[in-house]
């Protein structure tokens, strides 16, 4: 028979897991991100060194790693009672937000000096400027590579099925165990899962990166 | 007040400043650039309504000494005070001081991603906290004052250079300025456009705004300033009225420099 047909149910739990996890990791990951780069290029040496700092240990730190600190080392330090999930969105986002971060760096960097001054000049305070000029237009560089990096992070999230986490790679360890269907099979329509997950991330970007363009 | 020797007798005998109603005070002001000294113990008192034109050669620190006076430049030792007050460190109250000192510079700088209108109104907004509409209002009126009221709509990069400009100085004016100073503001144009610019700024002037100019423009300096500034390596080395300083200058450095820059 038909493993789609005959797990749906499974199926549809694992890929809308995996949707969830991605969504949410990539919510945290863009506002830790932007949070991040901010910091690094704020007049503050404290926070600079706080984001160097971020930036340097998640970048460097595979991301399995990554989450056996979050899901062992968290509640070992007293955080305990939190779901799996997420603590899947946790190591995600942390993972994920120090590629963005340096991501809108770079787009930062190749905004012209001048803006800034000009904003600081008509008297605006650091996040000001950043928020109103910098930023908005350091996201027209950055949004390409900021959508590689969304199809990365859903591709990432089947890591969290060796975490106890319920998203597709998870689907396919149970119908394994199960009764013996075809593994390319079950293999194929996963893939077609997370296929549909990454051309609608890109489609989105497209989508972004066309409007960006014709505002200006 | 306080006054470098160098300029001292330059200035007693026609120095227009009147006393006490100082602007902008600059005292012994010196800046680094590692091992460069831009900036040498500049001493420069700016009085309310007055217009003074900063010249000299290329490399001689006018832009610094021009970006110091709102702080884009931090100094080394001296004291630089604005309506009575000191400077004060990054922060927020240097970011109120600014509001209160426009900036036009040689490149215009106006935010690319922002219409015309939306650059002169986004200061009011964000820093003088005026409502949407009122700011808008101002906005068209400046950008009328200064000739471009049909391009509000339109992005900077669609606009001439002289156009761009004249939004730049309307986005500085926009935050009612009490002093602007202008960096070489018509160094970019194109010749035919460096007159609409520059007639903007004489309108400027006669309605008592105080200016410091940094340009090369003579015709402007003779007809607009009250007085001239000339600088050379890091210092003013020179400070007159405008037809004593191209007709009888005092330093070899200014007659040498306006040798070459009125006859080329
Ligand atoms: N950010 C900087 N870092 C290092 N050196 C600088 C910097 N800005 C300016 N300088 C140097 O300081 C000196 C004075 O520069 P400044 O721009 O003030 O001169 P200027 O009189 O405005 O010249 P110009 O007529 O070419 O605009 C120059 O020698 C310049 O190379
Ligand atoms: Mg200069």
């Amino acid at each position: 028979m038909n493993v789609l047909t005959d797990h749906f149910a499974d199926f549809r739990e694992g890929f809308l897991n995996t949707v969830e996890l991605t969504v949410l990791s990539a919510l945290l990951a863009l506002v830790l991100g932007t949070l991040i780069a901010a910091f690094r290029v704020s007049p503050v040496p404290a926070l600079r060194v706080f984001g160097t700092t971020w930036v340097t240990l998640l970048r460097n730190t595979p991301l399995v790693l990554l989450f056996l600190a979050v899901t062992l080392g968290l509640p070992a330090l007293g955080l305990k009672g939190w779901d799996t999930f997420w603590l899947a969105v946790l190591a995600l986002g942390c993972y994920t937000s120090a590629f963005i971060c340096e991501a809108i760096r770079s787009g930062i960097n190749t905004v012209p000096m001048g803006q800034a001054e000009a904003a600081r000049s008509i008297g605006m305070t650091f996040s000001q400027t950043l928020g109103q000029v910098v930023l908005p237009q350091a996201l027209r560089t950055a949004i390409p590579p900021i959508g590689s990096l969304m199809i990365a992070l859903a591709k990432n999230t089947a890591i969290a099925s060796g975490f106890n986490v319920t998203e597709l790679g998870a689907v396919q360890q149970q119908l394994n165990a199960d009764e013996g269907y075809n593994i390319y099979v079950i293999f194929l329509w996963i893939a077609i899962c997370y296929l549909i997950i990454t051309f609608v991330i890109s489609g989105l970007f497209r989508l972004l990166e066309n409007r960006m363009a014709v505002a200006r | 007040m306080s006054e470098a020797p160098v300029t001292k007798d330059a200035k007693a005998a026609e120095g227009p400043a009147p006393a006490g109603d100082a602007l902008v005070v600059l005292d012994k002001v010196n800046k680094h650039f590692g091992q460069l000294h831009v900036l040498q113990d500049i001493d420069l008192t700016i009085a309310r309504g007055e217009v003074v034109v900063v010249i000299g050669p290329s490399g001689s620190g006018k832009s610094t000494l021009c970006r110091t006076i709102n702080r884009l430049e931090t100094t080394d030792s001296g004291s630089i005070t604005i309506d009575g007050r000191p400077l004060p460190q990054e922060g927020r109250e240097l970011a109120r001081l600014r509001a209160d000192v426009g900036m036009v510079f040689q490149s215009f700088n106006l935010f690319a991603h922002k219409t015309v209108l939306d650059n002169v109104t986004l200061g009011q907004v964000k820093v003088r906290k005026k409502d949407r509409k009122t700011a808008e209002a101002t906005a068209r009126s400046l950008l009328d004052r200064v000739g471009v009221g049909a391009q509000a709509d339109k992005y900077p990069a669609q606009l001439s250079g002289g156009q761009q400009q004249r939004v730049a100085i309307a986005r500085a004016l926009a935050m009612d300025p009490k002093v602007m100073l202008f960096d070489e503001p018509t160094s970019a144009l194109d010749p035919e456009m460096i007159n609409e610019v520059l007639e903007v700024m004489q309108q400027l002037a006669r309605d008592g705004m105080t200016m410091v100019v940094v340009t090369h423009e003579m015709g402007f300096a003779r007809s607009a300033a009250n007085r001239v500034v000339f600088m050379a390596d890091g210092r003013i080395v020179e400070e007159a009225r405008p037809d004593s300083f191209f007709s009888n200058p005092r330093s070899d450095r200014a007659k040498d420099f306006l040798s070459k820059i009125l006859h080329h």
